[in-house]
Protein backbone atom coordinates (compact mmCIF):
# COMPACT_ATOMS: atom_id res chain seq x y z
CA UNK A 1 0.00 0.00 0.00
CA UNK A 2 1.65 3.18 -1.13
CA UNK A 3 1.38 6.12 1.51
CA UNK A 4 1.66 10.12 1.41
CA UNK A 5 5.01 11.39 0.87
CA UNK A 6 5.82 14.54 3.12
CA UNK A 7 7.88 17.05 1.15
CA UNK A 8 10.65 16.69 3.69
CA UNK A 9 12.56 14.14 5.54
CA UNK A 10 11.20 12.35 8.75
CA UNK A 11 13.29 12.91 12.21
CA UNK A 12 12.71 11.87 15.77
CA UNK A 13 13.08 15.05 17.39
CA UNK A 14 13.67 14.05 20.53
CA UNK A 15 12.01 13.03 24.19
CA UNK A 16 9.71 15.05 25.72
CA UNK A 17 8.40 18.51 24.38
CA UNK A 18 9.43 17.45 21.20
CA UNK A 19 8.88 19.53 18.08
CA UNK A 20 6.37 18.37 15.54
CA UNK A 21 7.03 20.48 12.38
CA UNK A 22 10.37 22.73 12.42
CA UNK A 23 10.06 25.44 9.16
CA UNK A 24 13.19 27.26 8.67
CA UNK A 25 13.75 29.96 6.24
CA UNK A 26 10.56 28.52 3.93
CA UNK A 27 10.27 30.42 0.30
CA UNK A 28 7.72 29.37 -1.80
CA UNK A 29 7.39 31.13 -5.97
CA UNK A 30 5.21 29.36 -8.36
CA UNK A 31 7.08 29.98 -11.64
CA UNK A 32 11.01 30.57 -11.76
CA UNK A 33 10.74 34.55 -11.82
CA UNK A 34 7.43 35.04 -10.17
CA UNK A 35 6.02 36.83 -7.04
CA UNK A 36 7.39 35.51 -3.51
CA UNK A 37 4.57 33.75 -2.08
CA UNK A 38 6.02 32.84 1.57
CA UNK A 39 9.13 34.52 2.00
CA UNK A 40 11.25 33.37 5.18
CA UNK A 41 8.95 31.85 7.36
CA UNK A 42 10.26 30.36 10.24
CA UNK A 43 7.77 28.01 12.79
CA UNK A 44 7.97 26.02 15.13
CA UNK A 45 5.18 23.31 16.74
CA UNK A 46 5.24 21.43 19.52
CA UNK A 47 4.10 18.43 19.60
CA UNK A 48 0.36 18.70 20.86
CA UNK A 49 -0.03 21.97 20.47
CA UNK A 50 -2.83 24.05 18.88
CA UNK A 51 -1.61 26.71 17.14
CA UNK A 52 -4.11 28.59 14.86
CA UNK A 53 -2.29 31.08 11.83
CA UNK A 54 -4.25 34.48 10.24
CA UNK A 55 -3.50 35.97 7.78
CA UNK A 56 -5.33 38.25 4.72
CA UNK A 57 -6.19 36.94 1.64
CA UNK A 58 -2.75 36.22 -0.40
CA UNK A 59 -0.69 35.05 2.56
CA UNK A 60 -0.21 32.08 1.43
CA UNK A 61 -1.61 29.90 4.19
CA UNK A 62 -3.26 27.34 1.77
CA UNK A 63 0.10 27.56 0.04
CA UNK A 64 2.12 26.37 3.76
CA UNK A 65 -0.65 23.50 3.94
CA UNK A 66 0.12 22.62 0.99
CA UNK A 67 3.73 22.54 1.60
CA UNK A 68 3.51 20.95 5.04
CA UNK A 69 0.84 18.05 3.91
CA UNK A 70 3.09 16.61 0.94
CA UNK A 71 0.74 18.78 -1.98
CA UNK A 72 3.58 21.03 -3.15
CA UNK A 73 6.88 21.67 -2.73
CA UNK A 74 9.05 24.67 -1.02
CA UNK A 75 10.97 26.58 -2.94
CA UNK A 76 14.16 26.96 -0.59
CA UNK A 77 14.38 26.58 3.23
CA UNK A 78 13.58 23.64 5.69
CA UNK A 79 10.59 22.00 6.25
CA UNK A 80 11.08 18.95 9.03
CA UNK A 81 8.04 16.61 10.13
CA UNK A 82 8.21 14.63 13.20
CA UNK A 83 5.20 13.30 11.99
CA UNK A 84 3.17 13.01 8.60
CA UNK A 85 0.24 15.43 8.35
CA UNK A 86 -3.12 14.66 7.45
CA UNK A 87 -4.91 18.06 5.66
CA UNK A 88 -8.57 18.90 6.00
CA UNK A 89 -10.00 21.29 3.57
CA UNK A 90 -12.27 23.83 3.59
CA UNK A 91 -14.58 21.73 2.06
CA UNK A 92 -15.71 18.53 2.88
CA UNK A 93 -14.00 16.76 0.28
CA UNK A 94 -15.90 13.81 1.24
CA UNK A 95 -16.01 11.53 -1.84
CA UNK A 96 -20.04 11.31 -2.88
CA UNK A 97 -20.09 7.79 -3.76
CA UNK A 98 -19.20 6.43 -0.83
CA UNK A 99 -21.38 6.87 2.15
CA UNK A 100 -19.82 8.44 5.77
CA UNK A 101 -18.67 5.03 6.97
CA UNK A 102 -17.17 3.57 3.71
CA UNK A 103 -14.85 7.60 3.50
CA UNK A 104 -13.85 6.91 6.24
CA UNK A 105 -13.11 3.02 5.36
CA UNK A 106 -11.26 4.07 2.48
CA UNK A 107 -8.91 6.12 5.03
CA UNK A 108 -8.22 2.93 7.09
CA UNK A 109 -7.86 0.86 3.94
CA UNK A 110 -5.40 3.09 2.13
CA UNK A 111 -3.31 2.51 4.90
CA UNK A 112 -2.72 -0.69 5.39
CA UNK A 113 -6.09 -1.82 7.86
CA UNK A 114 -6.97 -5.24 7.23
CA UNK A 115 -10.54 -5.26 5.61
CA UNK A 116 -11.94 -7.37 8.87
CA UNK A 117 -11.24 -4.29 11.36
CA UNK A 118 -12.06 -1.40 9.16
CA UNK A 119 -16.15 -1.64 9.92
CA UNK A 120 -15.62 -1.47 14.06
CA UNK A 121 -12.91 0.74 13.57
CA UNK A 122 -14.74 3.87 11.46
CA UNK A 123 -17.75 3.44 13.63
CA UNK A 124 -15.58 4.03 16.88
CA UNK A 125 -14.44 6.99 14.69
CA UNK A 126 -17.67 8.08 14.10
CA UNK A 127 -18.97 8.25 17.78
CA UNK A 128 -15.70 10.22 18.42
CA UNK A 129 -16.93 12.99 16.21
CA UNK A 130 -20.53 12.51 17.81
CA UNK A 131 -22.24 10.93 14.90
CA UNK A 132 -22.93 7.31 15.88
CA UNK A 133 -25.84 6.89 13.25
CA UNK A 134 -23.99 8.03 10.03
CA UNK A 135 -22.33 5.27 8.51
CA UNK A 136 -24.98 4.30 6.13
CA UNK A 137 -25.77 8.12 5.03
CA UNK A 138 -25.12 9.63 1.65
CA UNK A 139 -22.69 12.51 2.31
CA UNK A 140 -25.40 14.61 0.61
CA UNK A 141 -27.37 13.51 3.25
CA UNK A 142 -25.54 15.16 6.02
CA UNK A 143 -25.77 18.73 6.79
CA UNK A 144 -22.64 20.76 6.27
CA UNK A 145 -21.64 20.47 10.12
CA UNK A 146 -21.65 16.90 9.57
CA UNK A 147 -20.11 16.50 6.41
CA UNK A 148 -17.25 18.37 8.37
CA UNK A 149 -17.29 15.80 11.25
CA UNK A 150 -16.74 12.78 8.94
CA UNK A 151 -14.05 14.72 7.26
CA UNK A 152 -12.47 15.58 11.04
CA UNK A 153 -12.87 11.39 11.34
CA UNK A 154 -11.74 10.22 7.96
CA UNK A 155 -8.26 12.67 9.09
CA UNK A 156 -7.97 10.80 12.31
CA UNK A 157 -8.50 7.24 10.78
CA UNK A 158 -5.53 7.86 8.96
CA UNK A 159 -3.53 7.46 12.11
CA UNK A 160 -1.70 10.86 11.56
CA UNK A 161 -0.67 13.19 14.59
CA UNK A 162 -0.25 16.26 13.39
CA UNK A 163 -3.92 17.59 11.52
CA UNK A 164 -3.66 20.68 9.31
CA UNK A 165 -6.74 22.55 8.81
CA UNK A 166 -7.23 24.90 6.00
CA UNK A 167 -10.47 26.98 7.01
CA UNK A 168 -12.60 24.00 7.47
CA UNK A 169 -15.47 26.16 8.99
CA UNK A 170 -15.19 28.99 7.15
CA UNK A 171 -18.39 27.96 4.69
CA UNK A 172 -20.70 27.00 8.24
CA UNK A 173 -23.56 29.03 9.63
CA UNK A 174 -23.08 30.40 13.37
CA UNK A 175 -24.40 27.92 15.14
CA UNK A 176 -22.99 24.81 13.54
CA UNK A 177 -19.68 26.66 13.75
CA UNK A 178 -19.84 27.45 17.59
CA UNK A 179 -20.28 23.55 18.31
CA UNK A 180 -17.30 22.58 15.79
CA UNK A 181 -15.22 24.34 17.62
CA UNK A 182 -16.31 23.00 20.98
CA UNK A 183 -15.86 19.39 18.68
CA UNK A 184 -13.07 20.22 17.71
CA UNK A 185 -11.12 21.52 21.02
CA UNK A 186 -12.89 17.94 22.59
CA UNK A 187 -11.05 16.13 20.23
CA UNK A 188 -7.83 17.58 20.60
CA UNK A 189 -7.80 17.46 24.10
CA UNK A 190 -8.68 13.32 23.79
CA UNK A 191 -6.55 12.52 21.08
CA UNK A 192 -3.28 14.66 22.15
CA UNK A 193 -2.94 15.23 18.44
CA UNK A 194 -1.02 18.43 17.20
CA UNK A 195 -3.04 21.13 15.40
CA UNK A 196 -2.74 23.53 12.88
CA UNK A 197 -5.78 25.69 12.33
CA UNK A 198 -5.68 28.42 9.47
CA UNK A 199 -8.40 31.13 9.18
CA UNK A 200 -9.28 33.95 8.28
CA UNK A 201 -11.68 34.64 11.41
CA UNK A 202 -9.11 36.38 14.01
CA UNK A 203 -11.92 35.42 16.96
CA UNK A 204 -12.09 31.99 15.57
CA UNK A 205 -8.47 31.81 16.06
CA UNK A 206 -8.41 33.03 19.20
CA UNK A 207 -11.35 31.31 20.64
CA UNK A 208 -9.50 28.03 19.20
CA UNK A 209 -5.30 28.21 19.30
CA UNK A 210 -2.93 28.85 22.40
CA UNK A 211 -0.94 30.35 20.27
CA UNK A 212 -1.96 32.28 17.25
CA UNK A 213 0.11 33.58 14.48
CA UNK A 214 -0.68 36.51 12.22
CA UNK A 215 0.76 36.33 8.37
CA UNK A 216 1.69 39.31 6.38
CA UNK A 217 0.47 39.19 2.61
CA UNK A 218 2.22 39.06 -0.85
CA UNK A 219 4.46 37.66 0.80
CA UNK A 220 3.27 35.36 3.23
CA UNK A 221 5.60 36.50 6.36
CA UNK A 222 5.07 35.48 10.28
CA UNK A 223 4.48 39.27 11.84
CA UNK A 224 3.75 38.82 15.35
CA UNK A 225 2.47 36.09 17.82
CA UNK A 226 0.57 35.65 20.66
CA UNK A 227 -0.29 33.49 23.82
CA UNK A 228 -3.81 32.87 24.57
CA UNK A 229 -3.43 32.95 28.06
CA UNK A 230 -6.30 32.17 30.67
CA UNK A 231 -9.44 30.85 30.49
CA UNK A 232 -8.92 26.74 29.46
CA UNK A 233 -12.40 26.44 28.39
CA UNK A 234 -13.05 29.69 26.99
CA UNK A 235 -15.66 30.38 24.17
CA UNK A 236 -15.92 32.73 21.33
CA UNK A 237 -17.95 34.90 23.73
CA UNK A 238 -15.47 35.30 26.22
CA UNK A 239 -13.76 38.75 27.38
CA UNK A 240 -10.70 37.20 26.79
CA UNK A 241 -11.05 36.28 23.21
CA UNK A 242 -12.77 39.95 22.40
CA UNK A 243 -9.52 41.37 23.67
CA UNK A 244 -7.55 39.90 22.34
CA UNK A 245 -9.34 39.74 19.01
CA UNK A 246 -9.44 43.48 19.27
CA UNK A 247 -6.00 43.47 19.53
CA UNK A 248 -4.71 40.91 17.08
CA UNK A 249 -7.43 42.92 14.01
CA UNK A 250 -6.13 45.90 14.72
CA UNK A 251 -2.49 44.71 13.70
CA UNK A 252 -4.02 42.35 10.75
CA UNK A 253 -5.81 45.85 9.70
CA UNK A 254 -2.64 48.05 9.65
CA UNK A 255 -0.88 45.20 7.21
CA UNK A 256 -3.82 45.47 5.06
CA UNK A 257 -3.69 48.73 4.73
CA UNK A 258 0.03 48.75 3.51
CA UNK A 259 -1.75 47.20 0.26
CA UNK A 260 -3.73 49.77 0.00
CA UNK B 1 -6.51 4.92 18.40
CA UNK B 2 -8.66 7.60 20.45
CA UNK B 3 -10.74 6.16 22.72
CA UNK B 4 -14.82 6.04 22.43
CA UNK B 5 -16.42 9.19 23.77
CA UNK B 6 -19.88 8.51 25.90
CA UNK B 7 -22.26 10.07 22.91
CA UNK B 8 -24.76 10.75 25.72
CA UNK B 9 -22.76 13.74 27.19
CA UNK B 10 -24.11 17.43 26.76
CA UNK B 11 -22.11 17.81 23.80
CA UNK B 12 -23.06 14.94 22.28
CA UNK B 13 -26.83 15.66 22.44
CA UNK B 14 -26.03 19.48 21.09
CA UNK B 15 -24.74 17.78 18.02
CA UNK B 16 -27.36 15.36 17.84
CA UNK B 17 -30.06 18.05 18.26
CA UNK B 18 -28.36 20.05 15.62
CA UNK B 19 -27.96 17.55 12.98
CA UNK B 20 -31.66 16.74 13.54
CA UNK B 21 -32.56 19.99 12.81
CA UNK B 22 -30.27 19.99 9.66
CA UNK B 23 -30.21 16.90 7.90
CA UNK B 24 -33.40 16.29 5.20
CA UNK B 25 -33.32 12.16 3.97
CA UNK B 26 -34.39 11.36 0.70
CA UNK B 27 -37.44 10.11 0.14
CA UNK B 28 -38.04 7.21 -2.47
CA UNK B 29 -41.03 7.68 -4.66
CA UNK B 30 -44.29 6.06 -4.12
CA UNK B 31 -45.01 2.80 -5.84
CA UNK B 32 -48.03 4.77 -8.10
CA UNK B 33 -45.62 7.16 -8.92
CA UNK B 34 -43.24 4.45 -9.94
CA UNK B 35 -45.80 2.29 -11.48
CA UNK B 36 -47.06 5.67 -13.56
CA UNK B 37 -43.69 6.39 -14.63
CA UNK B 38 -43.71 2.58 -16.42
CA UNK B 39 -46.73 2.60 -18.14
CA UNK B 40 -46.31 6.36 -19.56
CA UNK B 41 -44.45 5.00 -22.36
CA UNK B 42 -46.70 2.06 -23.03
CA UNK B 43 -49.32 4.72 -24.13
CA UNK B 44 -46.90 6.16 -26.54
CA UNK B 45 -46.69 2.49 -27.98
CA UNK B 46 -50.73 2.01 -27.70
CA UNK B 47 -51.39 5.50 -29.71
CA UNK B 48 -48.94 4.27 -32.60
CA UNK B 49 -50.58 0.98 -32.72
CA UNK B 50 -53.99 2.78 -33.19
CA UNK B 51 -52.71 5.00 -35.67
CA UNK B 52 -51.45 1.90 -37.53
CA UNK B 53 -54.68 0.13 -37.71
CA UNK B 54 -56.31 2.99 -38.74
CA UNK B 55 -54.41 3.20 -41.70
CA UNK B 56 -55.03 -0.47 -42.41
CA UNK B 57 -58.58 -0.17 -42.29
CA UNK B 58 -58.65 2.98 -44.72
CA UNK B 59 -56.36 0.91 -46.78
CA UNK B 60 -53.53 3.50 -47.23
CA UNK B 61 -51.15 1.44 -48.81
CA UNK B 62 -51.54 -2.51 -50.17
CA UNK B 63 -50.45 -5.02 -47.04
CA UNK B 64 -47.64 -6.14 -48.80
CA UNK B 65 -46.30 -2.64 -48.11
CA UNK B 66 -47.77 -1.82 -45.38
CA UNK B 67 -48.94 -4.94 -43.28
CA UNK B 68 -51.25 -4.86 -40.53
CA UNK B 69 -50.37 -5.41 -36.51
CA UNK B 70 -51.93 -8.61 -36.86
CA UNK B 71 -50.06 -9.99 -39.36
CA UNK B 72 -46.92 -8.85 -37.78
CA UNK B 73 -48.10 -10.25 -34.88
CA UNK B 74 -48.30 -13.45 -36.18
CA UNK B 75 -44.66 -13.15 -38.25
CA UNK B 76 -43.25 -12.83 -34.71
CA UNK B 77 -45.34 -15.70 -33.32
CA UNK B 78 -44.41 -18.47 -36.20
CA UNK B 79 -40.82 -17.23 -35.69
CA UNK B 80 -41.02 -17.94 -31.40
CA UNK B 81 -42.28 -21.02 -31.99
CA UNK B 82 -40.24 -21.71 -35.08
CA UNK B 83 -38.04 -25.64 -34.54
CA UNK B 84 -35.42 -24.60 -36.63
CA UNK B 85 -32.70 -23.14 -34.33
CA UNK B 86 -31.13 -20.60 -37.52
CA UNK B 87 -34.23 -19.11 -37.82
CA UNK B 88 -35.91 -19.34 -34.37
CA UNK B 89 -36.57 -15.52 -32.93
CA UNK B 90 -35.48 -16.47 -29.59
CA UNK B 91 -31.95 -18.04 -31.18
CA UNK B 92 -31.33 -15.62 -33.00
CA UNK B 93 -32.32 -12.37 -30.66
CA UNK B 94 -30.18 -14.77 -28.00
CA UNK B 95 -27.04 -14.84 -30.50
CA UNK B 96 -27.25 -11.44 -31.46
CA UNK B 97 -27.06 -10.29 -28.49
CA UNK B 98 -24.28 -12.91 -27.15
CA UNK B 99 -22.47 -11.00 -29.87
CA UNK B 100 -23.17 -7.42 -28.97
CA UNK B 101 -22.62 -8.42 -25.62
CA UNK B 102 -19.34 -10.13 -25.96
CA UNK B 103 -18.16 -6.98 -28.23
CA UNK B 104 -19.28 -4.46 -25.98
CA UNK B 105 -17.39 -5.97 -23.13
CA UNK B 106 -14.15 -6.38 -25.30
CA UNK B 107 -14.14 -2.55 -26.38
CA UNK B 108 -14.75 -2.31 -22.78
CA UNK B 109 -11.76 -3.79 -21.95
CA UNK B 110 -9.68 -1.93 -24.47
CA UNK B 111 -11.68 1.64 -24.03
CA UNK B 112 -11.42 1.96 -20.18
CA UNK B 113 -7.23 1.80 -19.86
CA UNK B 114 -7.44 3.82 -23.04
CA UNK B 115 -9.63 6.51 -21.61
CA UNK B 116 -7.50 6.44 -18.26
CA UNK B 117 -4.37 6.95 -20.32
CA UNK B 118 -5.76 9.72 -22.21
CA UNK B 119 -7.82 11.26 -19.39
CA UNK B 120 -4.51 11.76 -17.41
CA UNK B 121 -1.90 12.39 -20.07
CA UNK B 122 -2.64 15.50 -21.63
CA UNK B 123 0.10 15.58 -24.44
CA UNK B 124 -0.94 12.42 -25.29
CA UNK B 125 -4.48 13.64 -25.80
CA UNK B 126 -3.55 16.59 -27.79
CA UNK B 127 -2.35 14.10 -30.18
CA UNK B 128 -4.95 11.14 -29.84
CA UNK B 129 -8.29 12.58 -28.91
CA UNK B 130 -9.13 13.90 -32.50
CA UNK B 131 -8.39 10.75 -34.07
CA UNK B 132 -10.63 9.48 -31.29
CA UNK B 133 -13.19 11.93 -32.15
CA UNK B 134 -13.12 11.07 -35.69
CA UNK B 135 -13.44 7.32 -35.73
CA UNK B 136 -16.23 7.93 -33.14
CA UNK B 137 -18.33 10.04 -35.66
CA UNK B 138 -17.06 7.90 -38.42
CA UNK B 139 -20.70 4.90 -39.16
CA UNK B 140 -18.97 1.79 -37.81
CA UNK B 141 -20.65 0.08 -41.13
CA UNK B 142 -17.81 1.55 -43.34
CA UNK B 143 -15.36 -0.87 -41.22
CA UNK B 144 -17.68 -3.82 -42.69
CA UNK B 145 -16.16 -4.12 -46.15
CA UNK B 146 -12.25 -3.70 -44.70
CA UNK B 147 -13.20 -6.37 -42.00
CA UNK B 148 -14.57 -8.89 -44.53
CA UNK B 149 -11.42 -8.45 -46.51
CA UNK B 150 -9.52 -9.24 -43.60
CA UNK B 151 -10.81 -11.46 -41.80
CA UNK B 152 -13.47 -13.43 -44.27
CA UNK B 153 -16.95 -14.45 -42.96
CA UNK B 154 -16.13 -15.30 -39.53
CA UNK B 155 -17.44 -13.87 -36.06
CA UNK B 156 -14.01 -11.98 -36.15
CA UNK B 157 -15.38 -9.72 -38.48
CA UNK B 158 -18.60 -9.07 -36.60
CA UNK B 159 -16.29 -8.53 -33.31
CA UNK B 160 -14.06 -5.96 -35.23
CA UNK B 161 -16.76 -3.83 -36.68
CA UNK B 162 -18.52 -3.79 -32.88
CA UNK B 163 -15.15 -2.74 -31.23
CA UNK B 164 -14.42 -0.27 -33.99
CA UNK B 165 -17.67 1.13 -33.50
CA UNK B 166 -18.19 0.81 -29.45
CA UNK B 167 -14.53 1.79 -28.30
CA UNK B 168 -13.85 5.15 -29.10
CA UNK B 169 -17.40 6.30 -27.58
CA UNK B 170 -16.36 4.23 -24.39
CA UNK B 171 -12.83 5.95 -24.24
CA UNK B 172 -14.14 9.28 -25.06
CA UNK B 173 -17.23 9.68 -22.43
CA UNK B 174 -14.48 8.18 -19.66
CA UNK B 175 -12.24 11.36 -20.90
CA UNK B 176 -14.81 13.39 -20.46
CA UNK B 177 -16.13 12.52 -16.95
CA UNK B 178 -12.57 12.40 -15.96
CA UNK B 179 -12.72 16.11 -17.33
CA UNK B 180 -15.58 16.70 -14.78
CA UNK B 181 -14.13 15.40 -12.01
CA UNK B 182 -13.96 18.24 -9.16
CA UNK B 183 -10.55 19.11 -8.25
CA UNK B 184 -11.07 18.86 -4.58
CA UNK B 185 -11.63 15.12 -4.93
CA UNK B 186 -8.68 14.36 -6.73
CA UNK B 187 -6.85 16.10 -3.85
CA UNK B 188 -8.79 14.41 -0.94
CA UNK B 189 -7.81 11.37 -2.53
CA UNK B 190 -3.50 12.32 -2.79
CA UNK B 191 -3.92 13.33 0.54
CA UNK B 192 -5.36 9.94 2.00
CA UNK B 193 -2.82 8.33 0.17
CA UNK B 194 -4.00 7.24 -2.84
CA UNK B 195 -1.20 6.57 -5.52
CA UNK B 196 -0.91 4.62 -9.13
CA UNK B 197 -3.35 1.83 -9.69
CA UNK B 198 -5.26 2.25 -6.27
CA UNK B 199 -5.77 6.03 -7.28
CA UNK B 200 -7.50 5.05 -10.23
CA UNK B 201 -9.47 2.45 -8.64
CA UNK B 202 -10.58 4.21 -5.93
CA UNK B 203 -10.92 7.40 -6.66
CA UNK B 204 -10.30 8.21 -10.70
CA UNK B 205 -12.89 5.70 -11.97
CA UNK B 206 -15.62 6.32 -9.02
CA UNK B 207 -15.19 10.13 -9.45
CA UNK B 208 -15.38 9.79 -13.53
CA UNK B 209 -18.59 7.51 -13.33
CA UNK B 210 -21.37 9.56 -14.11
CA UNK B 211 -19.38 10.39 -17.78
CA UNK B 212 -18.26 6.99 -17.70
CA UNK B 213 -21.70 5.64 -17.89
CA UNK B 214 -22.82 8.08 -20.45
CA UNK B 215 -19.49 7.00 -22.29
CA UNK B 216 -20.94 3.35 -21.97
CA UNK B 217 -24.08 4.21 -22.71
CA UNK B 218 -23.73 4.98 -26.04
CA UNK B 219 -20.80 2.39 -26.86
CA UNK B 220 -23.50 0.38 -26.12
CA UNK B 221 -25.85 1.64 -28.48
CA UNK B 222 -23.15 1.87 -30.92
CA UNK B 223 -22.39 -1.81 -30.56
CA UNK B 224 -25.84 -2.74 -31.47
CA UNK B 225 -26.03 -0.81 -34.53
CA UNK B 226 -22.64 -2.11 -35.53
CA UNK B 227 -23.42 -5.67 -34.49
CA UNK B 228 -26.68 -5.29 -37.16
CA UNK B 229 -25.46 -3.48 -39.86
CA UNK B 230 -22.23 -6.21 -39.59
CA UNK B 231 -24.76 -8.99 -39.73
CA UNK B 232 -27.15 -7.36 -42.14
CA UNK B 233 -23.80 -7.40 -44.84
CA UNK B 234 -22.38 -10.31 -43.70
CA UNK B 235 -24.34 -13.04 -44.30
CA UNK B 236 -22.69 -16.88 -43.78
CA UNK B 237 -24.50 -19.58 -42.63
CA UNK B 238 -21.26 -20.38 -40.29
CA UNK B 239 -22.02 -17.16 -38.09
CA UNK B 240 -25.12 -19.21 -36.80
CA UNK B 241 -28.69 -17.04 -36.37
CA UNK B 242 -28.86 -13.58 -36.02
CA UNK B 243 -31.28 -10.65 -35.98
CA UNK B 244 -29.37 -9.47 -38.91
CA UNK B 245 -30.05 -12.42 -40.53
CA UNK B 246 -33.53 -12.71 -39.52
CA UNK B 247 -34.22 -9.45 -41.07
CA UNK B 248 -32.08 -10.02 -44.21
CA UNK B 249 -34.32 -13.58 -44.88
CA UNK B 250 -37.41 -11.47 -44.41
CA UNK B 251 -36.56 -9.44 -47.15
CA UNK B 252 -35.39 -11.67 -49.65
CA UNK B 253 -38.19 -13.41 -49.24
CA UNK B 254 -40.61 -10.39 -49.82
CA UNK B 255 -42.23 -10.92 -46.81
CA UNK B 256 -43.15 -7.25 -45.31
CA UNK B 257 -44.58 -8.09 -42.38
CA UNK B 258 -41.35 -10.88 -41.29
CA UNK B 259 -39.35 -7.47 -42.02
CA UNK B 260 -41.58 -4.90 -39.71
CA UNK B 261 -41.34 -8.14 -36.96
CA UNK B 262 -37.96 -8.26 -37.00
CA UNK B 263 -37.60 -4.71 -36.77
CA UNK B 264 -39.66 -4.52 -33.76
CA UNK B 265 -37.33 -7.07 -32.56
CA UNK B 266 -34.35 -5.66 -32.71
CA UNK B 267 -35.88 -1.98 -31.42
CA UNK B 268 -36.87 -4.11 -28.26
CA UNK B 269 -33.81 -5.55 -27.38
CA UNK B 270 -32.46 -2.04 -27.48
CA UNK B 271 -35.37 -0.82 -25.25
CA UNK B 272 -35.44 -3.39 -22.51
CA UNK B 273 -31.03 -3.10 -22.13
CA UNK B 274 -31.87 0.41 -21.90
CA UNK B 275 -34.26 -0.05 -19.41
CA UNK B 276 -32.97 -3.37 -17.68
CA UNK B 277 -29.07 -2.31 -17.51
CA UNK B 278 -28.59 1.55 -18.33
CA UNK B 279 -31.81 3.31 -16.68
CA UNK B 280 -31.27 1.51 -13.28
CA UNK B 281 -27.40 2.09 -13.17
CA UNK B 282 -28.14 5.84 -14.02
CA UNK B 283 -30.79 6.40 -11.20
CA UNK B 284 -28.34 4.56 -8.58
CA UNK B 285 -25.88 6.64 -9.35
CA UNK B 286 -27.36 10.52 -9.32
CA UNK B 287 -29.61 9.19 -6.27
CA UNK B 288 -26.21 8.02 -4.35
CA UNK B 289 -24.35 11.13 -5.23
CA UNK B 290 -27.62 13.56 -4.50
CA UNK B 291 -27.89 14.54 -8.05
CA UNK B 292 -31.66 13.65 -9.14
CA UNK B 293 -34.40 15.71 -8.86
Amino acid sequence: MTQAKPASTLVDTGEGRSNIASIQNLAKRYKHNGPLIIDNLNLEIQSGEFVALVGASGCGKSTLLNILSGLDTQSSGQVTLGAEAALLFQEHALLPWLTAGKNVELALKLIGVPRAERRAKAQELLELVHLPHAYDLRPHELSGGMRQRVAIARALAQGRKFLLMDEPFAALDAITRDLLHEELIRIWEETGLTVLFVTHNVREAVRLGQRVILMSSRPGRIINEWQVQGEEHRRIESPIVSQLSLEITEELRKEIKRHG
Amino acid sequence: MAKVTNVNDELGELAAGLDALDTHMDKKPSLAKRLAGGFAPLSAVIFVLIIWQVAIMLKVQPTWVLPSPAQVWQALVLRATDPNHNTNLWFSAFNSLRKGVTGFLIALTIGTPLGVLLGLNKPLRLVVRPLLTGLQQLPSVAWVPAAIIWFGLTDTTIFAVVLLGATPSIANGLISGIDQIPSIYLRAGRVLGARGLTFIREILLPAAWPGFLTGLEQGWAFSWRSLMAAELIAINPALGPGLGQMLDNARQLGDMAAVIASIVVILVVGVVIERLVFAPLRESTLRNRGLLR
